[in-house]
Parts: C-alpha cells; structure tokens; sequence
C-alpha cells in the first residue's frame, strides 16, 4: 500500500487544518473547505479519489468522512457534513478560521488508473455525491483519459440537491452528459426530471458495457434497485464500483468496528466492486 | 536453541534477579479457584499450577482502558504512561499464540505504537501446562511455541528445562548463570518425551478447525445462528477474555475543570449492540444473531483464510466465561452437527433447577 499519510510515527496524531470556507449546501449539509495548517504538509498532502479523512474536534470525538475534492486539485481538501451525530454537531458550530484535527488518507479509493481510456458512469443519489463529487472532478480534470463521462444523480427534493450550482453549470458542458433527479418536485420550479434516479437509465444511450466503470453512492436503499439496473446494462460486476460507509474509530485497520467477513472497510475499502458485494454478503 | 537446566529450588533465586529493577507479573490466585495476572512481590503467592486466568496477558499490553492523548487546544501530547518494562511470568503456549496473532494485527499495515512500544517493554516467560476439559489448544495446534517467547520453562519432576528464545531471554539467565546447568542428559530427554506424551494424552476434546471456514459458508444462513441470537446476552464477556479480540473504542473525555481533554481508549466488543451504528442511527448489526456470526467469522473462518490457521488459540476461556454457554467448543460443534438444541435445552434446565 501507498503509505503518504501525515503522521507516521503515530497514525493517531491528528494534523491541525484551519477551516477556510464553509457555506450551506442544504438545510442540514455543510461544505467545509480545509487547509492544513503547516503550508509545506498542506501542498505535499497526496491522495486518491474515494479515499477518506479522519475528521476530529478537540472534545466532541473524531469520525471518518469522503473527502469530496479531487486529488487534481492540491492544496484544499473539502467535505460535504450532514448534521447526524455528535462529532458533525460539534463541527456544525465552528466557523471559518477555527481548527480541526485531520488524518489520513485512508482506505483503497477509486481504481482510477484502471479506468483509465473507458467510459464512465457515475451514479450518486442523496449525500452520495459526497465521494463522488472528487472522482467525477477528477475525470474532468483529465477529461482526454477517459471516454464518455456520464452523471446521474437523484436527490429527493430540489432543495436536499448538494451542488445544485456546480451540477447545473456542468450541464451546459457538451463533452459531460449529466441527468439530474428529483423525487418530489415541492418547488413548482424543477424544469428538470421527476422521479427516483433509477428513471435516469433510459436516458443514456449506446452503452459499451464492458468498456464503461461505473461507480455508485447513496442511501441503503438505493443500491439494490440501481445495481439491477447496471447488471441490465450488462456492466461486468467487477466494473461496477460502490463505496460504502462503516462506522471507524481509527481508520487504521486496528478498533475493528468497520470489520465485514475477513476484511477491513477502512484498509480494503471503502471501495468495493459489486462482485465483492455478492461475495461477501454483510457489505449491503 | 540455546536450551538449559534449572533446578526448581533456584527459581525464586533467579526471579528474584530478573525482578530487581523490572515488574514482575504472574499468575496469582484469586476468588477460591479463578486465577489472574498480577504483579508480584512476594514470589510465594505465585501459583505455577493453574489453568487459565480470567483475562488475557494482552490485558498487560493494552489495559481496558488508556490514555491515548492529552488534547490541549495548543495541540495533542502522546500519552504513553501505559507502557513500563515488565517481565511477564508463567504464560502458557495458547498465550504466547495469542500475543503473537496480536502482534501480526497491530503492526499490519499501520504499526499501532501504543501497542508496539508496550510490547518491546515486556519479557514473555512461558510455562508449560496441564490441559483441563475446556482446553482446546491441541486442535488449534497452539500446545506448541516455536517463538514468541523470551524464555520458556518445561516443568519436569524437580527441574525445568529453559528454551531461551531471544537475545533478551539469554541475558536473563547470564544476570544468574551460576544458577542454570548447562548440560541436558539423555534421561532429562527422556522425562520431557514422557511428559510430552501424557499431555497430549490429556486433552478430552478435539475439534477438526480446518473444516470451519467451509461450514461457516454452508451454514451462513442456517438456522444454528437465530438460536444462538436469541440466547446470546450480547454482554460482550467473550470478547473481554479473548487472547485474539483487539476491538475498541475510542472516548474524548474533556477533563472536568481543566483545559484539556484525554482522548481514550477502551475495549470494545463486535457483540455489543451499538457495535455498528453509524451517526443518523442505522445500524449495520442490529441483531444478535449477525453480531456473533461476525465473532465466530473473525475467530473460525476469516483468519484461517488469510493466515491458515484459527484465531483461536484454544485457551477455553470462551468455555468458561460465557453464561449461556456460546463458545468456541459448542458453536464449532454445532456447525460440525451436533444439535444446538442440546446446549441450549442444556441451559434452560440449569436455569429451571
């Protein structure tokens, strides 16, 4: 394994970072761009799409989040928050300048050198583009190493939409094609498509299935009817890349509580393929 | 291997050596017949003759509970005060196993220094040990120690034979080497075959582990595991015992009246109910039955698949711990079965009685 983390010596160290923008993306997510706060570590700081950070606040407990921004993109790292536990309720009354504790990278991320020259279709319902969001950024970055670039992505109501902006802007883009979902239309000013993600399929046409990867994240349920709709597309199920989320306690592969089978979701994960899924049954 | 004699009258001499400048733990009895790891002074209350004791050596490495971080606004001070050089004496092969699977885990990728600088500071000093009903370490092949071991005392009619494991183990026996006899004749030879072979002849229970990875598959959704559910207490005593667990949780415990917070370190357990519950409430293991599939995973089919051999070392103390009787030995059993019915009608007329 690549080890290019902060703290070697302790893996357990937390690494100050200084909160240098933070704005609302819903009522209850919260964007929260990082630097960490020794310059020479911040612009040396290497990781891969999919990977994540261990997040902490001095008093409140330490927890894992996706980092949301691409690898491309050196210097920041950012995270979508939804307001859930205890640690995110302690993180959503910080504000901008105020410091939190970082570590990591960690888990397997995206296999992005694999995917390398094939088509890819990103699937993200909810809070899902959470991880999402620094692959498909990624894949845009470096646009000319990949081929088609398709993104569907479903949220349940027009306001409960993460990165409304950025997503809308990216459907003026002609060389992405990006379908945008909403379960209920509560606004009366939703021009776009109504419905469960999973009513996004019959818009892209002319899938090359075993050219395409395609990587899905969302809620529980979302899994089971998206993934059928993938096997439909004839998509090989290792080609078909999810990342799951387990409770952590140190990303490290040591407290044992993201264990499933005889693997580690933070070492061997948080990416699995849908192969992994069938194979060893506790990971959906 | 260096290999050399010690009369059993100059032990408490040469404990007494070793133990000058070093805590020296042992096992002590406790509680009429329970024993555990203690530290010792008085050498006299050293009891050589037991079977298990209630918790683990790992306990000595990674107590229950530490002290990981002092968190100061300022930044993090490591906390190390859970690490002291220890001779630890008197552990028995299924220990010296258990310690060595916890090595192989905590530097396994990421090297754990909470653990690792508590494990360069301690002495092992194993001892050779009769089997009871419960012991289980002649089918996981754990009666045995090649390594893992600094020093290691076979204890004979009058005298041990010392396997000198390590360096550290050698510089032990030359602070005394006056005490030690450096020849091992023929008849001592003799005696060790002898006692060897009574051992093995000793264990009452043998369970064919290599045929677990491949019955836990079959029998993953057999009904066995909705049984043992309901019976389960989910009180997570297994765990506490098991020379192999190593989960935890981690605590920030802001220090009342002060400007720091200690960041903590607990033992945790896979079968306690909020084991897998992620912020927002959803809970990967809700019920007990998944939950103590993920033990017997982790001791029965996940490691044997990855290192060819149990994570379990056959210590019994599953056997003699757990209250509803869900063990190693019964689920092994069951899985292999043998009805669970039995142990669980078992315990239902105990209760009644």
């Amino acid at each position: 394994m690549d080890k290019k983390e902060l703290n070697q010596t302790n893996p357990f160290l937390p690494e100050p970072g200084r909160i240098v923008r933070l704005y609302p993306l819903t009522d209850d997510v919260r964007f929260f761009q990082v630097r960490i706060a020794d310059m020479d570590k911040a612009l040396s700081f290497r990781y891969r799409a999919g990977q994540f950070a261990m997040v902490s606040i001095l008093g409140a407990g330490e927890a894992p989040f996706s980092i949301s921004s691409t690898p491309s993109r050196p210097g920041l790292l950012e995270f979508c928050i939804r307001h859930v536990g205890t640690v995110t309720n302690a993180l959503f009354r910080l504000k901008e300048n105020d410091l939190v504790g970082l570590r990591g990278p960690y888990g397997n991320g995206f296999p992005v050198e694999k995917m390398k020259g094939k088509d890819i279709l990103i699937v993200m319902g909810g809070l899902g583009a959470a991880p999402l969001r620094s692959v498909l950024l990624y894949c845009l970055d470096n646009r000319d190493q990949f081929g088609r670039v398709i993104l569907l992505h479903g949220a349940k109501r027009p306001a409960e939409m993460i990165f409304r902006e950025e997503f809308f802007d990216l459907k003026k883009r002609d060389d992405l094609e990006c379908y945008l979902a909403v379960d209920e239309d509560d606004t009366g000013k939703w021009n776009d498509n109504v419905g469960v993600v999973t009513t996004l399929f019959p818009m892209i046409k002319g899938i090359d299935p075993k050219n395409t990867y395609s990587m899905v994240c969302g809620p529980p349920i979302m899994y089971k009817f998206v993934l059928k709709e993938l096997v439909k597309l004839d998509i090989p199920k290792d080609q078909i890349l999810m990342t799951l989320e387990r409770r952590m306690k140190c990303g490290v592969g040591k407290c044992g509580h993201c264990a499933i089978d005889y693997i580690y979701t933070c070492l061997d994960g948080p990416v699995f393929t849908y192969w992994d899924v069938i194979h060893m049954r506790e990971l959906i | 291997m260096r290999i050399v004699k010690l009369q059993k009258e100059k032990l408490f001499p040469f404990l007494d050596a070793i133990s000058e400048n070093t805590d020296l733990w042992a096992p002590v009895k406790k509680n009429g017949d329970k024993h555990i790891f203690e530290e010792v002074e008085d050498f006299s209350q050293i009891d050589l003759n037991y079977t298990r004791t209630i918790l683990p050596p790992r306990k000595i490495l990674l107590p229950p509970s530490i002290n990981i971080f002092k968190a100061k606004k300022e930044g993090y001070e490591e906390d190390f005060s859970h690490v002291s050089k220890k001779i630890l004496f008197g552990v028995h092969t299924c220990d010296i196993h258990g310690l060595l699977i916890m090595d192989r885990f905590y530097s396994y990728v990421y090297d754990d220094p909470y653990y690792s600088k508590a494990r360069e500071n301690v002495l092992i000093l194993g001892h050779s040990c009769w089997p009871d009903e419960n012991c289980l370490c002649m089918s996981t092949n754990t009666h045995v120690v090649e390594e893992g071991y600094d020093l290691f005392f076979t204890a004979l009619e009058d005298f041990y034979i010392v396997w000198i494991g390590s360096s550290r183990g050698d510089d032990l026996i030359r602070l005394r080497s006056q005490l030690f006899d450096e020849t091992i004749t023929p008849k001592d030879i003799q005696s060790f075959i002898q006692w060897r072979e009574e051992r093995d002849q000793a264990f009452q229970t043998k369970i064919d582990f290599s045929a677990m990875p491949d019955l836990m598959e079959l029998k993953y959704n057999d009904s066995l595991w909705e049984k043992l559910g309901n019976a389960c207490l989910a009180c997570g005593s297994c765990s506490n015992v098991c020379p192999t667990c190593n989960c935890y949780n981690v605590l920030d415990k802001p220090a009342l009246g002060e400007d720091f917070s200690e960041i903590r370190r607990c033992w945790d357990a896979c079968t306690l109910e909020n084991y897998s519950e992620v912020a927002g409430g959803e809970n990967f293991r809700e019920n007990r039955a998944n939950r103590l599939k993920l033990w017997y995973t982790h001791k029965l089919q996940a490691f044997i698949s990855k290192y060819g051999k149990p994570a379990c070392v056959g210590c019994g103390r599953c056997i003699v711990t757990c209250p509803v009787d869900i063990n190693v030995k019964t689920v092994a059993k069951a899985l292999d079965g043998e009805k669970v019915d039995s142990f669980w009608n078992r315990f239902y007329q105990e209760v009644r009685k």
